[in-house]
């Protein structure tokens, strides 16, 4: 390896990219983390939307792992939550709510609340025996190598040792839509509904839409900082401080272990010479040598802007275009000088759904489809601020909504429905907390685009690239760079666009940190 | 788009409502027939058809891309020997052209194709093969290059699909298909560059091979078109250029001529007004084919499946298999398949496509081919045999396993003797040279004949 | 008539006929019981009006298995299958896309469209013929059980891993993105002609309640193109003499074989004794005993109809209830009395006489499910009119046209029920429809037929009217086909079994699950060899 002042080069200081850096550097390597935005984090970070209020773009740590946090110290740091688990409440316009919290059902049927503790143990298996391969590389098929053999061979062993009936029963589910698997199970629309809200949460899926029930959930479900035995769909940890709070420990962290850390630093290009990875050159003309380039931007940034499809192979990168990944989901951010009232809820505990049935959400999503605007939307909102109160100004109030299903491109485009779209939300928002109107003082709204202006994420999606079977895995983003090297050596990826996806979990940076490692190594 | 339009509905149903997107069903008017361009149907006919067609005793037409080639005119034999004995022409229109413009044309074609494109001066032309990611080849065909910024592909079939999916990352670029806009023929034999000459192109004998360039055109005679009744335009002849390069499928001296269809007739009449005393005649697909074997050149879909089309693994080749070593450049910026190519380079090919002489008078067509003449162990199959009636060699292209290449190869040869079918095993010897390779193909100026 | 056989079978459409002649073929003494007056199930051919023939449930043919064709000498019972010479999809303001036999044709037809299209046929061609290709060595194969370690189960599987591996590395990755991504996904990848994806993309909706967007419709896409006439891939085929000739052919050789068909007998019930099948009871309270019962109804009326609530476990009940078989297509038959005229096409095109489908876009065709997902029928729905008679002079007098009309979509169950007056409004929205391209369509009409899922369940007894007696989505494909656990034909009481296409390899006129099931049921019986030769084949490797 020629001398150069880095070992590696981090290309992206969201926490995927802390995560890698973290890990490389434990391992001895000298590592460089450029950012181009005025602080880490990228979407996960939280920032002022307004004088004393602070959101975080995404906001709850349902995947984050002990393990993780131990491996960086993350608590020594400052590192905290504020609540280890929220629970869901999913609203009904008359009242009558239903509560998930862990394992229990509230506001549902007997019929129900059985089917629930049933519906929880299968998932549960599931998500134990798929558990392993979220924090592993994705292995080749036929590729000859151990190690590919070898979590080839495991993950037949998991699916067999659940049993016949149960690894039968999970080849079925897996392919089964979010509205099926529901049905199957439970009676209540609003339970079906909020359920099955986390399974298509942030992609350009619905309940009908096959294939796609419980694999978002078994995402989900891989941390373990929720108290035990809680089903994580309705039990959220929620870091102290919004996800900055998590996002600056893991900053301090990973500064700790000797990574250095340029924010406002953003990467114009990825230099290769002579087929070989030669380091970054940077936006303000400067160049920096490093043999090792570790991108944490999704796919199509990270091969067609940094890197330029010039150095891949013609049906490579034929085949990081073809990913889907356009965002669906707004972000909505109020600042509330009190408290709202909810109609029937007496306390606010945690996370909020606006989903009364899955055809709501079905129609939702119909309009999206086709570039259109539900004016009835499904909406996840959070009141941090109960939680954190050093989000918002004393005895004041943060609010923070993920609206699916909001279209990349809208007929019209965004300048012109963006009112539209804050005012559709609000309705919606006063339907259920009447007076919530007057109470907001100012407010953010981030459509995809804004998404993808801000966090240099084309097409502004949460996961980077759609999250769901046929981009899965051995597929993720595709096969040739699923396993974090992509064909021009040195150069890696390790963002959500790899295995396992998105979510604030880390695990792709982990993944990636270790395959560099490998590599260098050999 | 507010709430105030839904006012009479309650809070809960306001909630609940579903929306349904708006769609409207009207439908636009119907387009009638005589508005819509339709596809003809059967062959289409060439720019040059009309005075080809004249030609043609044997009234053997194939498929090319779509337009009626010529599979033979008179005999094949005959024809073949004007393209080593006197000239011929062969009709090319029907090949796919496409144009690539722009700042970035040569930095795109040389991450396509394997041979190194900013070597390539302008006013050449260069054979070039293009490869999928696995370093498999796609097609082949004839790169031109106009100007630093100006290049055109010519090649066998469609791969528009394939410009275009090379070109994701280049911004200064267009491609578009010009395949319908150019008409092509290749007049190739030893007499081409004299009867050119004769035509008044005398500059032409000072084009290398490989070489291209412009003159202007028609030469003398406006076009006569029996079927043009309107007087008027046929005394208005049309005037603009023709682009000549020293290319050809032949293996011998020969050009290719390249003019906008509306010309097409003019030179097929320029070249038949003087040809008539260098012995030009049309010759057709099969006596090409017989040319071409004796050159050693390779025809995609005989010697090799596009890997594009491939169906089944590995029924597809690589550059190395198809023995094009000369043309993979390592020493080039990235381009398709070349880590592909790296590594097949250093395990060696599975295959190579080698020129056999077999022994005897029985052509090995479709043969396969043995290391042992007890054929028992199975080695490769013949992609292309010839009686070669100039060298009297009997010629096989055949695909060998790689590692049977230096050991005995047999071909084994059903042959057919009035109607009865016969069976034979014939020792193969590898030729490393073209059976058919004169001088002339490679001087500047040929000479006359 | 004796009332003791060794083996029923319930239900003579293709597939009980087929799986009946296999077993009488091995010698059994076999009767196929049906409770219409006329067989063929949904491959019938009726007189409904005077002088017409209408194939009135399906319509064409492409994944009749050829080893079975001969095996049970369906020629010589008459049946011939004819190539359809092609199809034309019409955009809405008359614009069209033709698939000519020709490929030269198409390739100039896709030109006029888009070059680049054009030129990337090739390679979706290639693409899709992989798949296909795999997918057909196991069609007449009976799917292992993954869960299983019993050593034909897990040959079967080593099997079919050797098949996969064979494609190589990259296409077994492409292969689990392919079977798992939507239809409309895919074609974006290959295609920026919106009228060309649109007419690709109807194989991908037939018959499945899912629109050209959702996940898993690109297998039912590759579903429709990988059966065959004579080695053609991809190319639909008419029987001679209507649909029912299919079923009357193999009627023909299961009597040929010594077997018995009972028409007008509905099964009501399948009697058990000690969870073993003794034989059934019929609708009148007559019993007809046999140590084997086969049941070619779809698995939701088998189990939650036929089989006895106490005879099954109440998860397999549940599961038969959780079957996913919802019905989303209608038809329109409709005799005509002339050739329609169709302005935007020339008269002198070929394919006037091949199968007219009015797609318009993609998104249309994903509005038109949404229509279904509310309710009621498509607004502007995909119509699929095949012109049956244009090629098989038995249909109508010359001179007189016989079109089969598919619809999608049309739901089993509209707001409110079926009424008459609903089916009159849904005729009259896809007759408006094919007007708009063809003026005088509605005055050549001498009769129609109008069939929601609502007819189809009730005439045909598929539930809800889904023609592929379950939706091909992939947790309801080989080894989850009918239901996990119970994919190879056996049932869960013992000489209870079943072939109907509700089991693997599904719908489209295969006759494959009927085979399948008739070698499983030998296989027990220890009856499948005679002379040293399987009597019911698997996939040859020619195929």
């Amino acid at each position: 390896m020629p001398d150069t002042e880095y070992d590696a080069v981090i290309i992206g200081g969201g926490h995927n990219g802390l995560v890698c850096a973290g890990y490389l550097a434990k391992a001895g390597k000298k590592v460089l983390v450029l950012e181009a935005n005025d602080n880490v984090g990228g979407m996960a970070a939280s920032h002022p939307f307004a004088d004393g209020y602070t959101a975080s773009v995404a906001q709850t740590l349902p995947q984050l792992s002990t393990r993780l946090i131990k491996d960086l110290n993350l608590k020594q740091h400052g590192f905290e939550l504020a609540h280890d688990g929220l629970p869901t409440t999913a609203l009904d316009i008359d009242g009558n709510h239903i509560q998930i919290n862990g394992s229990s059902l509230h506001g549902v049927s007997d019929q129900d609340n059985k089917a629930y503790l049933e519906f929880i143990q299968m998932m549960e298996k599931y998500c134990n025996a798929v558990k392993p391969f979220w924090g592993k590389t994705p292995p080749r098929i036929g590729s000859g190598n151990w190690q590919d053999n070898a979590t080839l061979a495991q993950f037949g062993w998991k699916l067999r040792t659940l049993g016949k009936t149960d690894m039968a029963e999970f080849m079925r589910v897996i392919a089964l839509p979010a509205q099926d698997l529901m049905d199957e199970f439970f009676d209540s629309p609003l339970l079906k509904a909020a359920l099955s809200w986390d399974f298509n949460v942030g992609n350009k899926l619905a309940p009908r839409s096959p294939n796609n029930a419980i694999l978002n959930q078994l995402l989900r479900n891989i941390g373990d900082l929720a108290p035990a035995n809680s089903y994580n769909s309705g039990a959220m940890p929620l870091p102290k401080g919004g996800m900055g709070g998590f996002v600056s420990a893991l900053q301090k962290s990973v500064e700790s272990l000797g990574v250095s850390i340029q924010t406002s630093c953003r990467v114009q290009q990825v230099v290769v010479e002579d087929h070989q990875i030669r380091g970054v050159l940077l936006e303000n003309g400067k160049k920096i040598e490093c043999p090792c380039v570790i991108s944490n931007a999704d796919p199509k940034t990270s091969f067609f802007k940094l890197l330029g499809a010039r150095h891949l192979e013609v049906q490579f990168a034929h085949r990081i275009n073809r990913n889907r990944n356009k965002g669906m989901v707004a972000k909505l951010h109020l600042a509330l000088d009190d408290l709202p009232g909810f109609n029937g809820l007496k306390q606010i505990n945690g996370r909020l759904l606006i989903t009364p049935s899955m055809a709501y959400i079905e129609s939702a999503y119909d309009h999206a489809k086709y570039g259109e605007m539900s004016e009835q939307l499904a909406m996840e909102i959070l009141i941090p601020s109960i939680q954190d109160p050093s989000l918002a100004p004393a005895g004041k109030h943060v609010l923070s909504a993920n609206i699916q299903y909001v279209p990349y491109e809208i007929k019209g485009g965004w300048q012109q429905h963006k009112p539209a779209l804050l005012e559709n939300a609000l309705s919606k928002l006063e339907q259920y907390a009447p007076g919530i109107r007057q109470r907001v003082t100012a407010h953010e709204l981030l459509t995809p685009q804004d998404l993808e202006a801000k966090f240099n994420v084309e097409g502004g999606h949460w996961h980077h690239t759609e999250l769901c079977i046929d981009q899965w895995w051995m597929n993720r983003p595709t096969y040739g760079a699923s396993q974090y090297k992509t064909p021009v050596s040195g150069f890696y990826l390790c963002g959500a666009g790899s295995h396992p996806g998105g979510g604030v979990m880390g695990l792709a940076g982990k993944n990636a940190a270790a395959e560099v490692i490998k590599h260098d190594n050999n | 788009m507010t709430t105030t339009k839904h006012a009479n509905l309650s809070a809960s149903e306001m909630a609940t409502r579903i929306i349904e997107p708006p769609y409207k069903v009207d439908r636009p008017k119907l387009k009638l027939a005589h508005e819509i361009d339709h596809v003809q149907f059967g062959l289409l006919k060439t720019p040059f058809y009309q005075r080809a067609k004249t030609f043609s005793w044997t009234e053997s037409w194939g498929n090319w891309n779509g337009y009626a080639n010529a599979l033979s005119f008179k005999d094949p034999y005959v024809e073949y020997f004007s393209t080593r004995n006197t000239c011929g022409v062969y009709d090319v229109s029907a090949m796919c052209k496409y144009r690539i413009r722009g700042k970035d044309a040569e930095a795109m074609l040389n991450r396509m194709v394997t041979r190194d494109v900013s070597k390539q001066g302008v006013g050449k032309v260069a054979y070039n093969v293009w490869c999928n990611d696995r370093g498999r080849v796609i097609d082949d065909g004839t790169l031109f290059r106009f100007a630093e910024d100006d290049f055109r592909l010519y090649c066998a079939e469609p791969n528009l699909d394939w410009l275009m999916l090379s070109s994701a990352g280049y911004q200064d670029l267009e491609i578009f298909e010009e395949s319908d806009d150019i008409a092509g023929l290749a007049l190739q034999g030893p007499t081409s560059c004299a009867l050119l000459r004769a035509m008044g192109l005398g500059e032409v004998e000072n084009l290398k091979p490989m070489e291209l360039n412009f003159f202007p055109f028609p030469i003398k005679n406006p076009v006569k078109n029996p079927t043009n009744n309107s007087a008027k335009n046929s005394a208005k002849k049309p005037t603009g250029e023709i682009m000549i390069s020293r290319t050809g499928f032949t293996g011998d001296l020969g050009y290719e001529l390249w003019v906008k269809p509306e010309l097409a007739l003019t030179l097929w009449d320029e070249l038949f007004d003087v040809g008539q005393l260098y012995g030009l005649m049309p010759f057709g697909e099969e006596a090409l084919n017989m040319a071409r074997i004796e050159a050693g050149f390779i025809l995609p879909e005989v010697e090799f499946h596009g890997a594009l089309h491939s169906v089944k693994r590995d029924y597809d080749h690589s550059p190395f298999e198809l023995s094009l070593d000369w043309m993979v450049n390592f020493n080039k910026p990235h381009y398709n398949g070349r880590q592909a190519l790296l590594e097949e380079k250093e395990k060696g090919p599975k295959y190579r496509l080698l020129k056999l002489d077999i022994e005897g008078q029985k052509v090995a067509e479709g043969s396969i081919m043995y290391s042992d003449k007890a054929c028992r162990n199975e080695i490769g199959y013949v992609t292309s045999a010839l009686l070669s009636p100039a060298t009297k060699a009997n010629i096989a292209m055949a695909l060998i396993k790689g590692d049977a290449v230096d050991g005995p190869l047999y071909a084994e040869i059903y042959y057919q003797t009035e109607l009865r079918w016969h069976r034979k095993v014939s020792k193969g010897t590898i030729r490393t040279k073209p059976f058919w390779s004169p001088d002339r193909a490679r001087a500047t100026p040929p000479g006359n004949c | 008539m004796t009332n003791k056989y060794d083996a029923i079978v319930i239900g003579a459409g293709h597939n009980g006929l087929t799986n009946a002649a296999y077993l009488a073929k091995a010698g059994l003494k076999v009767l196929v019981l049906e409770k219409n007056e006329y067989i063929g199930g949904a491959a019938v051919s009726r007189e409904l009006h005077d002088g017409w023939l209408y194939s009135n449930c399906s319509y064409v043919c492409t994944l009749l298995r050829q080893s079975i064709h001969r095996d049970l000498n369906l020629s010589r019972h008459g049946l011939m299958i004819i190539p359809i010479e092609g199809n034309t999809a019409f955009g809405p303001d008359g614009q069209y896309f033709a698939e000519y036999p020709d490929p030269a044709m198409t390739y100039r037809e896709i030109k006029r469209h888009s070059p680049r299209d054009a030129s990337a046929m090739f390679r979706y061609e290639a693409d899709l013929t992989r798949f296909a290709k795999l997918i057909r060595f196991f069609l007449l194969r009976t799917p292992p059980d993954p869960t299983s370690f019993k050593p034909r189960d897990i040959k079967e599987l080593i099997y079919m891993g050797t098949k996969f591996m064979e494609m190589g590395e990259e296409n077994i990755y492409e292969f689990m993105r392919f079977l798992t991504m939507s239809a409309g996904d895919f074609l974006d990848e290959y295609f920026e002609s919106d009228l060309l994806k649109a007419s690709l993309a109807t194989a991908s909706i037939i018959g499945t309640a899912l629109g050209v967007y959702s996940p898993g419709t690109a297998y039912v896409l590759l579903h429709h193109v990988m059966g065959d006439v004579d080695g053609s891939l991809g190319t639909w085929g008419l029987a001679r003499g209507g649909m029912g000739a299919i079923s009357n052919a193999i009627a023909g050789s299961l009597k040929e074989f010594g077997g018995d068909i009972q028409t007008c007998a509905e099964v009501d019930e399948l009697l058990v004794r000690d969870n073993t099948t003794y034989g059934v009871r019929l609708a009148g309270g007559e019993e007809v005993y046999a140590d084997i019962v086969v049941s070619n109804l779809d698995p939701k009326r088998t189990f939650t109809r036929i089989v006895n609530k106490n005879d099954i476990s109440p998860e397999l009940r549940k599961k038969a209830e959780n079957f996913k078989i919802r019905g989303s297509s209608g038809k329109l038959n409709i005799a005509l009395t002339g050739k329609p005229s169709f302005p935007s096409f020339p008269d002198d095109n070929l394919l006037q006489k091949g199968s007219f489908m009015f797609v318009d876009s993609l998104e249309s065709m994903e509005r038109a499910y949404d229509d279904w997902k509310h309710k009621r029928w498509s607004r502007t729905p995909f119509v699929e009119m095949t012109q049956s008679s244009c090629f098989d002079p038995t249909l109508a007098a010359p001179g007189n046209y016989f079109v089969s009309c598919f619809i999608q979509y049309c739901p089993a169950d509209v707001e409110g029920g079926w009424t008459e007056a609903k089916r009159a409004e849904f005729a009259d929205s896809v007759i408006n429809r094919i007007s708009h391209y063809s003026p005088n369509f509605k005055d050549l009409i001498a009769h129609v037929e109008v069939r929601t899922p609502y007819e189809i369940e009730n005439e045909v007894g598929l539930t809800e009217g889904n023609i592929f007696q379950g939706e091909l989505t992939l947790d309801q494909l080989m080894f989850n086909r009918p239901f996990p656990g119970f994919a190879q034909y056996r049932g869960p009481i013992k000489g209870m079994y079943m072939c109907g296409s509700g089991t693997h390899p599904g719908g489209g006129v295969s006759s494959a699950c009927g085979a399948n099931s008739a070698r499983e049921i030998l296989i027990d019986l220890k009856r499948n060899k005679i002379d040293g030769q399987d009597v019911v084949p698997k996939e040859h490797e020619d195929a």
